[in-house]
């Protein structure tokens, strides 16, 4: 295998926008994804966060009336002979992409399996189409490999089940069938666009575990997009949280689950429903996500974040590095901003989290993290400018004069975060997690929308 | 929080459903062998199990998608099995409704949403004026979390979850008794799936509507269901309250099921193997299996003597 920093898919600065009738949807706004040989890589956030358009884009497959306004995407593979290639895909044309990349080095298997399977056609047949059409594999041994993989993904009787037609499929069963379609032609790159969500628990880990072992024999790095943390906890390497069309967190896997530091990931985290707790009401962020019609300006997720401070109106944050690894983009992490923690419930989660996985002895994330707002540094003036222009290149950009001055810890406490952020330097910030206090929320984070 | 009186008659009645599918002359699929269960008005009932084992099409039978091979249904004190009177038909389509689990598939491409969610208005006209057809069209667009401007968009433009949305809106506004919610959350990401769970909690504490909820996601089944089916290769192997289940779960499938729900916690996660169950070399069949009372409401499906070593 290559050299664990050769990078098979680099996203650069995606953005798109969508024409509609109704005007344009701003739904892609400045991506950037890594994904190294190998490496599986989860992306994860709200519905309508982009998710799948991201890797349509990826693909080559965007719908029509989608318009790339800047970026790149660089997908490295090999030819037959072994010589590598890199390519933009944005710069091709579909019939190039469809030639040489789709279906074989990159597959993606797609969240809605009704749509990417053909419903007049027996589905052995549409497993064998594409060994047939790319690779010219003789008819007989393309049957002889879907029957195998259709065994692999855990359909019973294959061979009865070849000459099925996808309506007489059960919904997790289809779901296979297009898992199988990816896994074909061996691809370099596989993107599973929430390949078990229709899959119960058994089946789900036996496909992962399939995935996996391909992962491992072949050394093919996956991208999975997936509600699903448990999921997602099982398989990623890394992970990217996004909201809105932006990328606000990546990180470890641990990182992401045992030190989140964006608000949404917080979110997240605490809506995960806990087979230990019996509560009458799950936590749900508050609001609805923005609508993406109507572009306003600053932090995508502040009407909707209980810690959002002033700035948070005014400008989106930069990426603010925490790690070699860990990155987050709110202004939290501003050395100016107030010191605001994560929901006392969530940490309590957390911690029995780590106390299960064995990692009592762990420091406290706050000591263990570089690069990271420390207490003092937040009270002091003198060195924020220096930690704002540390991030991210983006950061220069906003850090105008008047936009500094909404980081100021004074001004924010003040303000919209007031209670929570006084709360949270207090150590017990209430997350809004009983049924009265997060429908009040939600109410209130409608109109903001 | 509501209260169910199980001693009032059922809502839903289901009494040795089978559905058979025969794919050709040497291949039938018995997608629902025997099965029987009962729902009560205000009630969620969760129906759980594998891939393929025959949840979605007893909730196609139940809704009479499908002509039953053998089997008794009873909703809301009428005889839904065989052949339905045009009223018996009429009051069905109003008072039973389905989320699908496809969310693309069962929507038309060619209708805006609005038009979507306001067809069964349409059809069974519950409204006076257009104003209130659009009044009922624009709650309920917020009440699953959408706004009235998608109102006028199509499928294609939304996402995955956002098309989920637009299906359960349709179910809501008919105000049903029974909704039959095949997978309805699974597309959702988890504080949507949160808000929509709420959201059907809430909706049935308002107008005491009975779900049946299909769903793989155990942990949220737990979290709504007041009873659990839990289903295999077409048989309904134990069914109980969600506490009986979860917390004296007895069929070997059962147990192979709950300890493999992946836990959010990767350390733990990725070091853990799930108990393996294989039907074929359980040594169990399912067919020579009877119902067995554990206790209260839990019941299980199998041999006196698989009965005497599990219990
Ligand atoms: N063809 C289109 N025209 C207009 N808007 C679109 C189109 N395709 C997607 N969108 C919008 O772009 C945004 C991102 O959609 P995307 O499908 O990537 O969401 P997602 O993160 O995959 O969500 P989900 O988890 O629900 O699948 C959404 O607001 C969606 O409505
Ligand atoms: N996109 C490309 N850019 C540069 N050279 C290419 C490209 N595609 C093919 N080649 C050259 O043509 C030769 C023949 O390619 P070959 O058909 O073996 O590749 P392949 O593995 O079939 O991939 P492809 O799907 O791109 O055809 C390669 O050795 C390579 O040097
Ligand atoms: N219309 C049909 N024609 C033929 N076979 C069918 C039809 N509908 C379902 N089946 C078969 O019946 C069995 C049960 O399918 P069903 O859709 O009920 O499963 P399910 O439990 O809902 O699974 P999933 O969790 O994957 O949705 C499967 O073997 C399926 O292939
Ligand atoms: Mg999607
Ligand atoms: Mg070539
Ligand atoms: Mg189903």
């Amino acid at each position: 295998m290559s050299d664990s920093n050769d990078k098979i898919l680099e996203i650069r600065d995606l953005d798109i926008t969508f024409k509609t009738t109704a005007g344009p949807v701003h739904a892609i706004r400045g991506i950037n994804v890594d994904l190294k040989r190998g490496e599986t890589v989860a992306i994860v956030g709200e519905s309508g966060s982009g998710k799948s358009v991201t890797m349509r884009a990826a693909m080559g497959i965007l719908a029509k009336n989608a318009v790339v306004n800047r970026g790149s995407i660089i997908f490295r593979y090999h030819h037959q002979d072994g010589s590598e290639a890199e390519v933009d895909i944005l710069s091709k044309d579909k019939k190039w992409i469809r030639s040489h990349i789709n279906g074989k080095r990159m597959a993606m298997v797609f969240q809605d399996p009704m749509t990417s399977l053909d419903p007049t056609m027996q589905i052995g047949r549409q497993i064998m189409e594409d060994m047939i059409w790319h690779y010219k594999t003789p008819k007989e041994e393309a049957r002889k490999r879907a029957i195998e993989l259709l065994t692999e993904v855990g359909i019973e009787e294959p061979e009865k089940r070849m000459k099925e037609y996808p309506h007489q499929l059960s919904g997790g069963m289809r779901q296979r069938v297009v898992i199988a379609i990816a896994l074909a032609c061996n691809p370099d790159l596989l993107i599973c666009d929430e390949p078990t969500t229709a899959l119960d628990v058994t089946i789900q880990a036996k496909i992962i575990e399939l995935i996996r072992r391909i992962q491992k024999e072949r050394g093919i790095s996956v991208i999975y997009i997936t509600h699903d943390l448990g999921v997602v906890a099982k398989v990623a390497d890394y992970v990217n949280v996004m909201y809105a069309g932006r990328i606000v967190e990546k990180g470890t896997i641990n990182e992401i689950y045992y030190d989140p530091r964006h608000p949404y990931t917080w979110g997240l985290l605490s809506a995960m429903p806990d087979l230990d707790t019996n509560d009458e009401r799950l936590y749900t962020i508050p609001g609805s996500p923005p609508n993406l019609l109507h572009e306003k300006a600053g932090d995508a997720f502040a009407p909707r974040n209980k810690f959002a401070l002033e700035i948070d109106d005014k400008a989106d944050p930069p990426m603010f590095q925490i790690s070699t690894t860990h990155f987050a983009a709110t202004w939290l992490l501003d050395p100016r901003a107030p010191k605001v923690e994560m929901p006392a419930e969530l940490r309590a989660k957390i911690l029995r989290m780590k106390h299960e996985a064995g990692l009592d002895d762990t420091p406290a994330p706050e000591e263990r993290a570089t690069g990271i707002a420390t207490d003092a540094d937040v009270r002091e003036e003198g060195s924020a400018a220096g930690a704002v222009t540390a991030a991210d290149g983006k950061a220069s950009g906003n850090t105008s004069g008047e936009v500094s001055e909404g980081v100021k810890a004074d001004s924010a406490a003040e303000t919209k975060a007031a209670d929570s952020a006084k709360s949270g330097e207090g150590g017990s910030a209430d997350t809004g997690n009983s049924g009265a206090a997060g429908a009040a929320e939600n109410e209130e984070g409608e109109s903001h929308a | 929080m509501h209260k169910i009186d199980y001693s009032s008659a059922p809502l839903l009645t289901v009494e040795g459903l089978k559905q058979y599918f025969r794919i050709s002359r040497t291949f039938t699929v018995k997608a629902v062998d025997d099965v029987s269960f009962k729902i009560w008005p205000g009630e969620t009932y969760g129906l759980v199990g594998e891939s393929g084992s025959g949840k979605s099409t007893i909730g196609r039978s139940v809704i009479r998608l499908y002509d039953p091979t053998a089997g008794k249904i009873v909703f809301n004190g009428m005889d839904i099995s065989g052949k339905m009177s045009h009223s018996t038909e009429g009051n069905l389509r109003v008072q039973m409704q389905m989320i699908f689990q496809d969310p693309m598939a069962s929507l038309n491409p060619r209708k805006t949403i609005g038009d979507i969610i306001g067809e069964g208005l349409d059809i069974h006209h519950t409204y006076k004026t257009r104003a209130e057809r659009e009044e009922a069209i624009k709650n309920i667009l917020l009440k699953v979390g959408l706004s009235p401007e998608h109102a006028t968009r199509y499928p294609h433009q939304f996402s995955g979850g956002q098309r989920q949305r637009v299906g359960i809106a349709r179910a809501l506004i008919m105000n049903p008794k029974l909704i039959i919610a095949d997978e309805c959350i699974s597309a959702l990401d988890v504080s949507i799936q949160a808000q929509v769970i709420n959201l059907m909690k809430d909706i049935q504490d308002e107008t005491g509507t009975a779900y049946l909820f299909i769903a793989h996601d155990l942990s949220m089944v737990k979290y709504i269901s007041d009873r659990i089916g839990v289903l295999h290769l077409g048989h309904l192997l134990e069914t109980g309250t969600t506490e009986e289940i979860f917390s004296h779960p007895v069929h070997p499938y059962t147990k192979s099921l709950l300890s493999a729900i992946p836990e959010p916690n990767p350390i733990v996660e990725k070091k853990r193997v799930a108990e393996s169950y294989d039907y074929k070399t359980s040594g169990i069949h399912y067919e020579d299996g009877t119902s067995h009372l554990v206790e209260g409401t839990h019941y299980v499906k199998c041999t006196d003597e698989e009965f005497k070593k599990w219990v």
